[in-house]
């Protein structure tokens, strides 16, 4: 959906949180492990359940997991302090949540999307999660359940806290901003950013204005999004809500929603009014991150290349469109187009196979071979038809392409076979021919449909049109 | 007036050379311990917890090491009793207080090991203020401890209890928790040694915390080397402890008998007069400290710590702060006192009004209140500003002076009762001591004769961060001098 969506004269403000669960080996402040679906209680020690006089100790790994993430998000990364945020909660063992408050670790960056559109980054923190509350009863949920049990194997998991600025317009930019983010995520190697599991996870702060309004309304946060589609609908759900309650002379009021991904709606969780009030003050138990320069620049050089920069560097061989390259870049494909493009192929045509045919992976199609099979289908050894069940081969398989073609006994009907069987096929059907002359487009339909009968499939498509197209014109 | 102390103590390094060369063993030796408190701990009730049996097997272990030649450590076979807020796994550790009641632990915290490492006997664990909050010991929900010189008396507080074992003679040296005098106020007040280390300089992990700025673990004995020697045990870098110390301090021992000749002492003139409940003896006391010093050779003159006039009430807005949130978790779910209730709220609450005594409570109130939206700034910011002020001060003054001198209670032990009623008048009692908390310098506090009323007086050393070394320099000249 883009503004074009909401109701007219009216615009969509964003700001993402998204909330990244690091995959480091162990947890934030103590040593046990970090793994996501152990048997409840396993992976617990006197520090991650807050026994009295346990002390946290902080992970250095995840800290500069922390670190690269925030160079990769282009933020300045500072000396920071970890802050105590205090709340009574079951899952959370100490009843305060070691995060970071006014002196985060990154700050001021910028995240840019496939689209072109930039999106500053507000701060990016570090923090531990909580355990994992399981209401026992009918209803799943707090409310009518007969009791609760808690599983704190994720209480000291370390999250990065990732917030935008309210910079985001439309409901793609919100699930490029996130894919964009799992990219750089994957790409650096510091989370399985699977949203389904809950590695990551994203609360939207939403709010409406017209479109000749400068300042910013009163926002909404939802959260319990659990995949980029519930993102998208939740987030048009929650703009027409507010948008109906300004046409209706009404205001939203600010507070924490649910997203019901059944009902396809927002409810309404915490307000303002009776919000936490979460006491902040520097963590004593923990000293401040002082990285120096040498640190940083340590991080910068081991950075690997981001998907922006891979998008450019594609771009940069070959005109092509936003979308596909987007696409190349996301399922990794990038080396493999540029290397073939590199080698001879006409970018379109490697482009195109990339996009709709190689959509579960290369297998063991190597750029050679790929560069070959397109080579063939140029010079219309092979029609397209003929290529996509090479390549389906050559990726499950291996092999050269040649040897392929001929294995299948595939070769491309040559022009003037193709002219002969056109020609029987004109003199055979007058009644038709004369319709097609006359301009009734369906009936080409049934002449390639013939020919193609005739040679098993093995006719170009394309071929057959321009021969009919040019007795036409005869 | 009826007391119960013993006629001569035993020093912890007398102990453990008679233990080591096999001239005792440590199994009688405790066996001498556990006489003294089963007569008179009913009296004084000094320890939550008697570990008889642990101790016995512990002590036993030790003379079949030394059976077989080994070195056992420097504590070989010396019992001692610990703060009932310091871990001992699979030990009851209550720090006084109903919500912990029958809480063990399942691990030791390391001071707690590092004893036992250095062949000491945990006797017992001993009673204090709850959750070391309080100057007397009568916040205890186990009921007060008294002081062994006067039994009407209170031994002071937070670690009354350990204070009181060490001048009963239950055990030769015990382990406090100092956050804002808490060992120094209680062994000034039972006439023994007590030291609050550089902050860092000894683990905190383990330690039930009450302000974790400022909470820090240290030693009481009878003589200023036994509370080096147990110093130098518990303290040191400890990896699981983000706030320690990783650098080695001097020796605590080496130059333990140099002598003062040649160091500038500064007596902090702000703690000599105009203070709400000083006594004239104590200011009389701390003078002759004074004179006693320079008689040594030491330049002895008087200093101005300027912000040491606000630290009481920076002190009681930064310690409730930190406790307000370290006792959250405290809250029925996972362990400890659980009271049950319609909802999880109500159980909470339940929890925590059945669980926690008053002065808990109280501080709880204000610690909140201070962190609070709209009053952060002008309380609790307030205070790390005076904090701020505090350390630029003591910057200048080290600048000129090796150590400083100051009482260290303003007043000899009061009676059970006497001030209960108002929170402020306790509150005074640590005017002296909390500076060095604020500041994480350490101090300690020496014996220094006694009052018209008999009891004992204490003045304190201060000295900059990780100068013990000097800190015990000059106090075991003062207490060489005093005997």
């Amino acid at each position: 959906m883009t503004n074009a969506d909401l109701k007219d004269g009216w615009e969509l403000i964003v700001g993402l949180e998204v909330h990244v669960e690091l995959g480091t080996a162990t947890k934030l402040f103590c040593g046990c492990i970090n793994q996501f679906g152990d048997e409840p209680n396993t992976n617990i020690c006197p520090v991650c359940l807050g026994l009295p006089g346990s002390l946290p100790v902080v992970n250095e790994k995840a800290v500069i997991s922390a670190m690269q993430l925030g160079r990769a998000l282009n933020c300045s990364v500072n000396r920071s302090v970890f802050a105590r945020k205090n709340y009574f909660y079951p899952d959370m063992p100490k009843d305060y949540q070691i995060s970071q408050y006014d002196q985060p670790t990154n700050t001021d960056g910028y995240l840019d999307l496939p689209s072109g559109v930039r999106i500053g980054i507000e701060r990016a923190h570090i923090e531990e999660d909580t355990g994992k509350t399981v209401h026992i009863g009918s209803t799943g949920r707090i409310s009518g359940s007969d009791y609760s049990l808690v599983d704190y194997n994720r209480a000291g998991v370390p999250l990065i806290e990732v917030v935008s600025h309210p910079e985001i317009r439309t409901i793609n930019q919100a699930k490029e901003y996130v894919e964009e983010l799992r990219g750089i995520l994957l790409t650096l190697g510091v989370s399985d950013a699977k949203m389904e599991e809950g590695s990551i996870r994203v609360d939207a702060n939403v709010s409406v204005r017209t479109t000749n309004e400068d300042g910013l309304r009163t926002r909404c946060e939802i959260k319990n999004v659990n995949s980029l589609r519930s993102l998208g609908r939740a987030i048009e759900y929650e703009a027409n809500r507010q948008i109906d309650l300004y046409e209706n002379g009404e205001s939203p009021s600010q507070e924490t929603r649910h997203w019901d991904e059944s009902a396809g709606r927002t409810r309404s969780g915490r307000s303002k009014e009776d919000a936490e009030d979460y006491r902040y003050f520097q963590e004593p138990d923990l000293v401040p991150l002082n990285p120096n320069s040498e640190i940083i620049h340590m991080i910068d050089q081991g950075l690997p290349t981001f998907p922006s920069e891979r998008r450019t560097q594609l771009a940069a061989l070959a005109d092509m469109d936003i979308a596909e390259i987007a696409l190349i870049v996301e399922r990794s494909h990038d080396d493999f187009a540029s290397e073939t493009i590199r080698a001879g192929a006409t970018p379109q045509m490697a482009i195109k196979h990339l996009t709709n045919n190689l959509s579960d992976g290369l297998g063991k199609l190597t750029p050679e071979a790929f560069t070959s099979l397109l080579q063939m289908e140029e010079t219309a050894e092979l029609t397209s038809t003929q290529a996509k069940k090479v390549l389906g081969e050559l990726v499950q398989k291996g092999g050269n392409p040649q040897e392929v073609a001929a294995q299948f006994g595939l070769e491309a009907i040559g022009t003037d076979q193709l002219e002969t069987l056109i020609d029987q096929l004109i003199a055979n059907h007058p009644d038709e021919w004369e319709r097609f002359c006359g301009g009734e487009k369906k009936v080409q339909g049934f002449f390639v449909g013939e020919i193609m009968k005739s040679t098993s499939g093995q006719a170009d498509g394309k071929a057959i049109n321009q021969i009919l197209n040019a007795r036409t014109a005869e | 007036m009826s007391s119960i102390i013993p006629a001569t103590s035993l020093t912890a390094q007398t102990i453990a050379e008679k233990v080591q060369s096999g001239e005792w063993t440590a199994l009688e030796t405790l066996e001498n311990y556990l006489t003294q408190i089963a007569k008179s701990d009913a009296e004084i009730h000094a320890f939550n917890t008697v570990l008889e049996d642990e101790a016995r097997a512990a002590a036993r272990a030790i003379d079949e090491r030394v059976a077989l030649g080994e070195d056992v450590g420097p504590l070989a076979g010396v019992p001692v009793a610990v703060k009932d807020n310091l871990c001992t796994k699979g030990m009851r550790t209550t720090a006084s207080s109903k919500i912990l009641e029958n809480w063990k632990p399942p691990y030791d915290a390391t001071v707690v090991k590092r004893l036992a490492d250095a062949g000491a006997t945990l006797i017992g664990k001993t009673n204090m203020d709850e959750f070391a909050m309080g100057s007397s010991t009568e916040n205890s929900a186990f009921g007060p401890t008294r002081n062994p010189h006067d039994l009407t008396c209170v031994p002071g507080g937070s670690s009354g209890g350990s204070a009181a074992a060490v001048a009963a003679g239950f055990s030769p040296v015990a382990i406090g928790s100092d956050t804002g005098g808490s060992i120094r106020q209680p062994a000034s007040l039972c006439g023994v040694v007590g030291v609050k280390p550089t902050y860092g300089g000894v683990s905190r992990y383990g330690l039930l915390a009450f302000a974790s700025s400022l909470d820090q673990v240290g030693p009481f004995a009878n003589t200023v080397r036994d509370a080096a020697i147990v110093h130098e045990v518990i303290g040191g870098y400890d990896p699981k402890d983000s706030t320690s110390i990783s650098e080695p301090f001097p020796s605590f021992l080496d130059a333990i008998e140099d002598g003062v000749e040649g160091l500038k002492i500064g007596i902090i003139s702000e703690l000599m007069g105009d203070i709400d409940g000083i006594s004239s003896e104590v200011i009389q006391k701390t003078r002759e400290a004074a004179t006693l010093l320079s008689k040594n050779g030491a330049l002895v003159e008087e200093v101005s710590i300027p912000a040491s006039l606000y630290c009481l009430s920076a002190y009681y807005l930064i310690a409730p702060a930190e406790a307000s949130s370290n006792l959250s978790r405290y809250d029925g779910v996972r362990y400890g006192l659980r009271v049950d209730g319609e909802t999880l709220a109500e159980m909470n609450i339940n929890t925590r009004t059945a669980g926690f005594g008053d002065e808990v409570k109280r501080r709880i109130m204000l610690g909140t209140y201070a962190l609070s939206a709209g009053y952060f700034d002008a309380y609790y910011g307030k205070a790390l500003k005076v904090r701020r002020l505090l350390a630029q001060n003591f910057d200048e003054v080290y600048s000129k002076y090796d150590a400083l001198l100051s009482p260290t209670s303003p007043c000899t032990a009061f009676k059970l009762g006497e001030k209960t009623s108002d929170p402020m008048t306790m509150y005074v009692n640590d005017v002296c001591t909390i500076p060095s908390n604020l500041v994480g310098h350490p101090a300690i506090s020496v014996p220094f004769g006694s009052g018209s009323d008999g009891m004992p007086i204490g003045v304190q050393i201060l000295a900059p961060p990780m100068q013990e070394a000097l800190m015990y320099r000059v106090a075991s000249t003062l207490e060489s001098a005093e005997k």
